[in-house]
């Protein structure tokens, strides 16, 4: 007897009683579908995160100072020296200090974060401007120009889209400044970071933010090749000011990346577990099922039995029926996992990313946990004694 | 299995007349906690080809413990049973399914049917283990629903016909595997008097038509529609005399 007739006879037991065999899916929809929308925001808020570090350019390090207890600094002055020095290794350093602020346009607000540097941060940090627009100038660094370049996230929800805000007046903190410039869209979706953020000159900042120490530089080195010799200096530069390695750090863009993934590959396995653990239960809910399904049915049972079907017969018959139903509820999940992840931007400016991975696994679960958590059910349904099963009322 | 289902022919055994059935010195323990209880004790009984046996006994008679055994739904304790020439009381669960489903046609009290199946569906049971392919399932099934005049019916569920109809449907699918034996169990114990005469007129006529009857019962009225009568008691073959 064929493998396609067992299949049918499961699938004719399981249509006979539909609402028992939709709940019976439900576990493992639930337990899929939670599963794959909660690895796509895991890899969603990876590959954003990913993705403004490699905006950035390929060949940034990154300098943060957070020792407090030195006499003396390392100042902007300080490492455009040094910078003039190294020029087989270094192109260009642009110094930041940030912090969120509050911006004024006619009667509307808008609180973005802000960012105060120099000119080379338009080439260092990789971040062009639109046409018609101008970068932060060293005339506006040395005379405190109260000047702004705005990212199109802070332009839409302060102008409203599509407008042109160059030559308005915007008021950040309190003080009025003029806007000069628009930055390059960064990414497709409006509320990304990337794009809400404003740009001003670092001494204008500094005063802004009452921040006279500037504890963030961004260097970019040469060439890719260049970049570890680049920090090998800078290291040793700091190192001869500071006298403490704990003072400073040093980071290229791939050590940045590595950090990110092992915090937000963290993330995903601890979102995956969880999803898992309704999975799990979802499975424990078939088993249930089955096993009352083969105590209802063991006078169906008995009856096949006394017809001649072997024991491999039942077996076959109770476990196809529990893959399949849990192969259906994964299939479902998955839609159902894809279609909150695609909703789920509307409501908020996470963005999901669904990987082939999750799916297949999720799939691939789903089937095992129905074959697993069956075993046990069809085993018992098989090993039924057909005199007693045919007795039993 | 092959060279038994190829011996199994009707014709040779016609020729021959070799018994179908030969049980030799069948016993049959239960054990009841410790106490050990005795539902067969050393019966010998021998079936031909083409014979209608009534086996009778009062309820607790061990009858349907020989039921089982013939039907090869159970194995006795000791004694050897040839069916068709093939010693059987030693085979495992897998083997007994084998013979049940290629030699044995059931008829039961209570039919038996599964609820969820159309009566054809139902007829097509035993030729779905057999392993036989869509269109000759469809075919036996339709040629046995004929021959109990239910052709009309066969897309039907078992809840939608009469208790008599029912039972047709469960005759049928005990003659679309083709079998050697027809085994009937208290075949008319549930219906009224006239559905029951109607199922007893189709067995006398498939006897007619050449099949091998085993029909186990309780009442007598019944078993005197049969060619020969075995009486059990208390375990053991009381009486075995020709009838009819």
């Amino acid at each position: 007897m064929g493998f396609l007739q067992i299949f049918r006879i499961a699938l004719k037991s399981m249509t006979g009683s539909k609402v028992r065999t939709l709940l019976t899916m439900l576990g493992v929809i639930i337990g899929v579908a939670t599963f794959i929308t909660l690895v796509s925001l895991g890899e969603g808020t990876k590959k954003s995160i990913s993705d403004s570090i490699q905006s950035m350019g390929t060949n940034l390090i990154n300098i943060s100072i957070t020792g407090r207890n030195s006499n003396r600094n390392v100042t902007y002055k300080d490492l455009k020296d040094f910078a003039g020095q190294n020029t087989d290794e270094i192109e260009a350093v642009a110094p930041t200090v940030s912090g969120r602020v509050t911006l004024k346009y006619e009667n509307k607000t808008w609180e973005t974060s802000l960012e105060g540097t120099s000119p080379e941060y338009e080439t260092v940090r990789n971040t062009p401007v639109q046409n018609g627009s101008r970068f932060i100038t060293h005339m506006d660094v040395d005379y405190r120009q109260k000047v702004a370049l705005l990212g199109t996230g802070v332009i839409n929800n302060l102008f409203g889209p599509g407008r042109n805000p160059i030559g308005e007046r915007i008021k950040i903190n309190g003080e009025i400044f003029r806007v000069v410039g628009v930055l390059e869209q960064k990414s497709a979706g409006e509320n990304y970071s990337l794009d809400d953020r404003i740009i001003i000159p670092i001494s204008t900042a500094q005063r802004l933010l009452r921040s006279a120490q500037i504890r963030n530089f961004s260097v970019q080195a040469r060439s890719p090749e260049r970049v570890n010799a680049a920090m090998f200096k800078i290291q040793e530069f700091l190192l001869k000011t500071y006298k403490d390695d704990s003072a400073f750090r040093v980071q290229n863009q791939a050590e940045m990346l590595s950090r990110v993934d092992s915090v937000t590959g963290a993330m995903t396995a601890f979102l995956g577990a969880i999803a898992g653990i309704s999975l799990l239960v979802g499975g424990i809910g078939i088993m249930n099922i089955m096993l009352v399904s083969v105590t209802e049915r063991t006078r169906e049972i008995g009856i096949r039995k006394a017809i001649g079907a072997k024991r491999k017969h039942i077996l076959a018959q109770f476990l196809i029926e529990s893959t399949v139903i849990s192969c259906i509820g994964g299939l479902t999940g998955i839609m159902i996992g894809f279609l909150l992840a695609g909703v789920i931007p509307r409501f908020s400016s996470m963005t999901p990313v669904i990987t082939s991975s999750s799916v297949l696994i999720s799939f691939l679960v789903s089937a095992a946990v129905g074959i697993f958590f069956g075993i046990y059910p069809a085993g018992k349904a098989s090993k039924l004694n057909p005199i007693e099963a045919l007795r039993f009322e | 299995m092959a060279a038994f289902t190829e011996s199994g022919l009707g014709v040779v055994v016609v020729e021959t007349t070799k018994p179908l059935i030969d049980i030799r010195n069948i016993s049959k323990v239960y054990m009841m906690g410790k106490v050990e209880l005795k539902a067969l004790n050393n019966v010998s009984i021998k079936v031909f080809p083409k014979e209608f046996t009534a086996i009778v006994g009062p309820s607790g008679s061990g009858k349907s413990t020989l039921m089982n055994i013939i039907g090869c739904l159970d194995v006795p304790t000791s004694g050897q049973y040839y069916l068709d020439g093939k010693e059987v009381s030693q085979l495992n669960d897998d083997q007994l399914a084998e013979i049940r489903n290629n030699f044995i046609g059931f008829i039961f009290q209570g039919f038996n049917l599964l609820p969820k199946l159309t009566a054809l569906e139902n007829v097509e049971l035993p030729l779905i283990y057999q392993g036989k392919c869509k269109k000759e399932r469809y075919e036996k099934s339709l040629e046995a629903l004929e021959r109990v005049k239910l052709k009309d019916r066969i897309h039907h569920k078992p809840t939608e016909l009469s208790g008599g109809q029912q039972q047709r449907v469960a005759i049928a699918r005990a003659l679309a595997g083709g079998p050697q034996l027809i085994l009937a169990d208290e075949p008319t114990g549930n219906l009224d008097s006239k559905s029951g005469t109607e199922v007893m007129d189709m067995m006398k006529e498939l006897h007619n038509q050449g099949n091998t009857i085993i029909m186990i019962t309780h009442d007598n009225e019944i078993a005197v529609h049969a060619q020969r009568l075995i009486r059990i008691s208390d375990g053991e073959a009381a009486e075995d005399r020709e009838v009819g």
